[in-house]
């Protein structure tokens, strides 16, 4: 599905307004908002993307593994010209592509159907062996996760099977939000960084750290950034 | 004669070499087959260690780049292990694949319960689109594997067996084969199911129909045969998994028509016993001597 519609003059400062269209409130707590500058910085300075060339190859690959709460996301979509603004009131509603969990077959931009937690990582994994084995190395992929989705043993197996190959065009972002009931004992970088990764830990509300920390090499490794965000309350 | 995961291994590992789509993911088991290939193509042949989740997921990745992915390994272990992944990763994403299971429900009786898989197939019938071949013979264990192959971005289930026929038969993907024709009934017998069943029946007055492709279940073949008898239509299902898994299967082909299904499979309660295929059968009510007396009794 494509929209006609769409608008692509929207910037950071319009999120909060479209977000609202979905939420109903002028305002959002730290929930709500817990991967919009993550998901920001990444549409607008890092993913290889663009609405109008949605379906190529070679892109970049954004994978929302963390399919709840993805009013920030759709927000960002829209600001980028995927969906357009009317659409987002209709969110969750029979008739409207956006779900509460979003589903790649009705949503253009969307790269995985995603709610069940633990299976972006493994997804991720396949598809940066699938761009490889067709040449297509030029294209990254990302996959955002959320702290207390790390519980899901799936995605040890892939951590661990990602840090081993070295699988360099990988790349994940945690939101770490402290929302895991057992936490992590010596963090969650600690936890990739065993199994070989490459890691970096900022503050996941600074755009220019996130960028910076996005953006940093990491030859032969995959790559993983942990954007601290306000404690889920 | 090789076997058909030793077939599965030869064809795929030359199927390798002429379609840069195919990608082969393994999880360990299975892996000694492709050595070769896996030389030949590095970033094709992909072994994801013992990691059953993860052998789904990376199937699902590879189909959303455009890739056609052939998973193999155990089916306790590629079906109801990863059950979720497979009902999300494929279906879900709107992505195919080909599932290439071995062991499925008594391969290797000696290694108890945990390496079988009799509900696999009736899983899959919870999902929607999933093509599910069960093939007797090596030979027909190539026919179906270059059919899924090719057969787009589908999603289709091959269930390999240890237990196979003594020949090939001349089968067509999807279809059911009548081997012989007769009045009383009408016997289905799937996959490695032939031999035993020909041999159970011998002297009896049933047609037996040959199901290598049980997904699509082919309705016409069952209306087809049934069109040829008089009143009602008895039909015995003999499959090498969950009894009973096709059992809907034929009541729907014959909805408007008065008929009796007999399923017979391997039942749900554990056998708790070792040894060989052949005793197992015995001890599952599948070998000819006990499958004779039950497909008599439901056609007396």
């Amino acid at each position: 599905m494509t929209f006609t519609d769409v608008h692509t003059g929207y910037g950071y400062e319009d999120l909060p307004r479209l977000m609202s269209l979905m939420t109903g409130d002028e305002k959002h707590g730290p929930a709500a908002t817990s991967t919009l500058d993550v998901v920001w910085v990444l549409y607008d300075r890092v993913l290889r993307v663009s609405a109008a060339a949605g379906d190529a190859p070679e892109r970049d690959r954004f994978l929302l593994s963390k399919g709840h709460g993805p009013m920030a996301y759709y927000a960002v979509l829209a600001a980028k010209g995927y969906i357009p603004e009317s659409l987002l009131a209709g969110f969750g509603a029979y008739d409207s592509p956006l779900g509460h969990h979003p589903d790649r077959v009705l949503v253009p931009g969307v790269e995985i159907s995603s709610g069940s937690l633990g299976h972006g990582l493994p997804l991720a994994v396949g598809s940066a062996l699938g761009l490889r084995a067709q040449g297509l190395s030029g294209a990254a992929v990302w996959v955002l996760i959320g702290d207390a989705e790390l519980d899901e043993g799936s995605n040890h197996e892939a951590i661990a099977y990602a840090g081993a190959v070295g699988l360099e065009r990988l790349h994940a972002v945690v939101v770490d939000n402290a929302s895991a009931s057992h936490g992590r004992p010596g963090g969650i970088a600690a936890h990739f960084e065993a199994a070989g990764w490459s890691t970096a830990t900022v503050d996941g509300r600074d755009h220019q750290t996130l960028y910076e920390a996005y953006t940093a090499p990491h030859p032969g490794r995959p790559h993983v950034v942990v954007a601290r965000v306000e404690a889920k309350v | 004669m090789d076997t058909m995961r030793e077939r599965f291994a030869s064809v795929v590992s030359r199927l390798l070499d002429d379609d840069p789509r195919l990608a082969v993911v393994l999880a360990e088991i299975g892996k000694d087959g492709f050595t070769d290939a896996a030389r030949t193509h590095p970033d094709r042949v992909i072994n994801v260690g013992i990691r059953e989740q993860l052998l789904i997921g990376v199937g699902g990745g590879l189909a959303l780049t455009g890739m056609r992915p052939i998973l193999h390994t155990f089916a306790s272990f590629l079906i109801e292990r990863p059950f979720e992944q497979v009902k999300l990763d494929f279906g879900h994403q709107g992505a195919g694949g080909v599932l290439v299971s071995a062991a499925g429900s008594y391969d290797w009786p000696a290694g108890g319960y945990t390496h079988m898989a009799p509900g696999d197939v009736a899983l899959l019938d919870t999902l929607d689109g999933w093509t599910v071949h069960v093939p007797g013979h090596p030979d027909e264990a190539e026919t179906l594997l270059r059919d899924a192959v090719a057969a787009g971005d589908d999603s289709v289930y091959v269930r390999l067996s240890a237990h196979s026929n003594s020949a090939p038969r001349d089968i067509v993907p999807g279809r059911f084969l009548t081997v012989r024709e007769g009045r009383r009934g009408v016997v289905i017998a799937v996959g490695p199911m032939l031999d035993g069943v020909l041999t159970a029946v011998e002297g009896l007055d049933v047609t037996v129909l040959y199901a290598t492709t049980v997904r699509p279940f082919d309705e016409r073949a069952v209306r087809a045969t049934a069109g040829a008898a008089v009143g009602r239509v008895d039909v015995v299902l003999v499959e090498p998994y969950l009894a009973g898994t096709s059992t809907a299967a034929v009541n729907d082909a014959l909805a408007d028509r008065p008929h009796r299904v007999l399923g017979l499979g391997i039942p749900r309660r554990e056998l708790r016993r070792y040894g060989t295929i052949d005793e197992h059968l015995a001890g599952q009510g599948l070998d000819p001597v006990a499958l004779r007396k039950r497909i008599s009794a439901f056609l007396r």
